[in-house]
């Protein structure tokens, strides 16, 4: 089956010279949902942003079947939806629904088919009351619905979430994970939560200074790189899975 | 300072409203040709900095506090064209959201703030370039930017009528004097911060200095307002420069006109306003002119 | 903060909010240069002109006293005039500026009050404003709510970092400090946003949703209010 996403040799450096990634290979399949683990810095974002064509680096870069171009960046940015950490500046129209259908627009649909699928987007979401407020005064995991509604408006094969869980309760992040869940898109998850990707991917990859050092089921990372901030939390996890 | 409605009188109002149009229209323009869509959240985010930024008080003296206006800041951030279409948005911002400065007075404040401000904003540094004298150069402008839309505004004032003790005029230049330091103040201090933390933020400047050129648009500037200004306070000149183009027009005109030309010229508040809207006519080409060279330079 | 109750009192739903900016805002402009050019000395223009006003207050639905209370803002600037003017010997002329003023500053109030900013600045786009001016006035207004409070956070920051009183020098440059920082995030925040556009197929022009509709309703609106304000002029 041909990868969703293969990425062979990726090198990527800033404006100021600095190595910003180093010789990255990646993978995704269609339906696999995977957790991207690694320290502030070293390079989760900066890869992410790749796949879309943001950043431009060597190497090559290839997302459902087309490779990363110029040519190509309207159909790329039609597969793979971003939602990214700070909901403020995603929601950037003046009111939910013209933001929501900013995505349809830009594919191509008229007006009416595009506030049509935004609307639906946003039925879906459950936000349908919101559609003609100003995006400030939503809550923060409201905010964070919306940007994914806007997301999920232009149908795409793959989902890069950045950092999902930051300004969220634990009440929104677990209405997240169950939202997440019952989508089918392949999912690329960004995150220093690692609950809530053990609650979702069965996969994860482990980012240090700009490479891609390890790529294996969830709780092995997270062991192997002690990845987790109260080793109370890791005992309790890991001595029950010992236990059952 | 922002003018509420119903301060200015009708031919001064509709004036500038008529002035700032193609002024502010070809500012637009400018700036489109510099800048695509994709740029346009960076000039509203810059906007709502500078609205955010007059909240934040600078301590001037026990007591008293100033704050930025900012057009001299967004002109060497972002660019003459541009720095003058967010200031035009900020003031229309201002006028309908805050009730900051009139509807109908928008022309007035647009050209006093956002056209004139913001080039005198840019003169001197053209003068200076990229040299050292660039810190000097930013103060000055920022410095000019709020002396040059002080004074037209006051100008305005007075020439629409509005009655003002000599005393009150005077403190109110000073008043402009001292905000104008402070803005220099603030503005050099700010360039300086951002060009340590990442200097992409503010714009290049050219090599070399366009000095001579940028001299006579400085001090032509700085004339035309200060003359206007002091024009508007001088109603004898204005009223002995109303009576000599009212024997002009009488000469002029034949017989069935004369009764209307002398009656029109006669009135003291039409003379003042002639002479002042003569005055702003001198400002306006001198800013449109040089906004028409700052333009050509970019393009180049 | 001022620009945040003026949102909430633009959500109402009266007659008047159902108005399409492309009739509100020339009955505005109308409304504000028949009030200029009413003379002095015609007070029973004026008093028409302001019962006019009450009238739409009434039909908004907005809070009477609350706006009558906003408008208020201009009064510092007008009585200093009005009374610069009356000791010059003018006192028609004062009370005139000060009533005229207030008036103007009370009829933006009701308009802006009553119509969401983004829709008045598509009736101003519609109106022939620069599409380059209105786009940038959206994103300003987009993201003043979020800057101004971050300013504040910064200020209260900083108040709690505050040296003596009368040491200016270090007040300044924190101050200039908090501009600059502010700047910085500001500037980043508008890459954050280029990114988010960017990661949505921004074919690199903004599209319009065409929302407006302007009905017989608005149509009588402006036709009624532009012969009213004719008939109070001329008589």
């Amino acid at each position: 089956m041909t990868p969703l996403i293969e990425v062979r040799d990726l090198h990527y450096h800033y404006d100021d010279g600095t190595q910003a990634l180093e010789g990255v290979n990646f993978t995704l399949q269609a339906g696999e949902t995977v957790a991207l683990f690694g320290a502030n810095g070293s390079g989760k974002t900066t890869f992410v942003l790749q796949l879309n064509g943001i950043l431009r680096g060597e190497g090559s870069v290839t997302v459902c079947g087309l490779p990363v171009s110029k040519e190509n960046l309207a159909a790329i940015r039609s597969k793979i939806g971003m939602v990214f950490q700070d909901a403020d500046e995603q929601l950037f129209m003046p009111t939910v629904l013209e933001d929501v259908a900013f995505g349809p627009l830009n594919q191509g649909l008229d007006p009416e088919e595009a506030v049509a699928k935004a609307k639906v987007a946003l039925e879906q979401a459950g936000l349908s009351h919101a559609a003609n407020r100003a995006p400030y005064h939503l809550s923060a995991g409201e905010k964070r619905q919306v940007a994914l509604a806007g997301v999920l408006a232009m149908q795409p094969e793959i989902l890069v979430l950045d950092e999902p869980t930051t300004f969220l309760d634990p009440p929104a992040q677990r209405h997240l994970v169950d939202i997440l869940r019952d989508l089918p898109q392949a999912k690329l998850i960004v995150t220093h939560n690692t609950r809530f990707a053990a609650s979702l991917a069965s996969r994860a990859v482990f980012f240090q200074k700009g490479k891609l050092v390890a790529d294996g089921p969830v709780d092995e990372i997270v062991q192997r790189y002690d990845w987790t901030y109260s080793p109370l939390a890791a005992d309790f996890r890991y001595s029950a899975q010992r236990r059952f | 300072m922002h003018i509420p409605d119903n301060f200015l009188s009708t031919p001064v109002w509709a004036a500038l409203d008529v002035i700032s149009i193609p002024a502010v229209g070809f500012m637009v323009k400018q700036a489109g040709r510099d800048i695509e869509d994709t740029r346009i959240p960076l000039l509203g985010v810059m906007g709502a900095f500078v609205f955010a930024a007059q909240m934040i008080n600078f301590p001037v003296a026990v007591g008293t506090s100033s704050h930025l206006v900012g057009g001299a800041l967004l002109a060497y951030t972002l660019g003459a064209a541009p720095a003058v279409l967010v200031m035009t948005v900020i003031i229309a911002i201002q006028a309908f959201v805050f009730q900051d400065g009139g509807v109908l007075a928008l022309g007035a404040n647009v050209f006093n703030m956002a056209v004139a401000g913001v080039l005198a904003a840019c003169l001197p540094i053209l003068a200076a370039g990229s040299g050292r004298r660039r810190n000097a150069a930013i103060f000055t402008g920022a410095v000019l930017s709020v002396m040059v839309s002080g004074s037209l505004a006051l100008g305005e004032l007075l020439v629409s009528g509005v009655a003002m003790p000599r005393f009150l005029i005077l403190t109110t230049i000073g008043v402009f004097a001292v905000n104008a330091l402070i803005e220099g103040g603030i503005t050099v201090s700010v360039v300086r911060l951002l060009e340590k933390l990442n200097s992409g933020m503010v714009t290049g400047r050219r090599k070399e200095p366009q000095r001579a050129v940028a001299a006579l648009g400085s001090s032509a500037l700085v004339l035309g307002a200060a003359g206007f200004l002091f024009a508007s306070t001088a109603p004898d000149g204005i009223e002995r420069l109303g009576i000599r183009l009212g024997i002009a027009a009488k000469t002029a005109f034949h017989a069935p006109l004369a009764d209307y030309t002398v009656g029109y010229f006669d009135s003291a508040w039409l003379r003042k306003a002639t002479a002042g809207i003569a005055g702003l006519l001198l400002i306006y080409a001198v800013c449109a002119a040089a906004a028409r060279w700052i333009g050509r330079e970019k393009s180049a | 903060m001022h620009h945040v109750l003026l949102d909430r009192w633009s959500q109402g739903e009266s007659p008047l909010h159902h108005r399409d900016p492309r009739a509100k805002i020339p009955v505005l402009a109308l409304f504000l240069v028949a009030l200029a050019i009413t003379p002095v000395r015609d007070y029973l223009a004026i008093g028409v002109e302001a019962a006019l006003l009450l009238t739409g207050i009434l039909v908004s639905g907005l809070p009477f006293f609350g706006i009558l209370l906003r408008a208020m803002a201009v009064l510092p600037f007008s009585v200093t005039f009005g009374l610069m003017s009356w000791i010059a010997g003018e006192p028609e002329r004062a009370i005139a500026l000060v009533a005229k003023s207030y008036l103007s500053t009370l009829a933006v109030l009701l308009i802006v009050g009553t119509t969401p900013l983004p829709r008045l600045l598509a009736g101003m786009e519609a109106l022939g404003a620069p599409r380059l001016l209105v786009l940038v006035a959206q994103f300003l207004y987009r993201y003043l709510f979020v800057i101004s409070e971050q300013a504040q956070h910064m200020r209260l920051a900083a108040s709690c970092r505050q040296g003596p009183v009368d040491h200016h020098r270090p007040r300044f440059r924190a101050a200039a400090g908090a501009l600059a920082v502010l700047f910085a995030r500001s500037y980043l925040r508008a890459e954050g946003i280029h990114r988010a556009m960017m990661a949505r197929a921004f074919t690199g022009r903004f599209l319009a949703l065409d929302s407006l509709r302007f009905d017989f309703r608005d149509g009588l609106f402006l036709a009624g209010l532009t012969v009213f304000l004719g008939l109070v002029l001329t008589l």
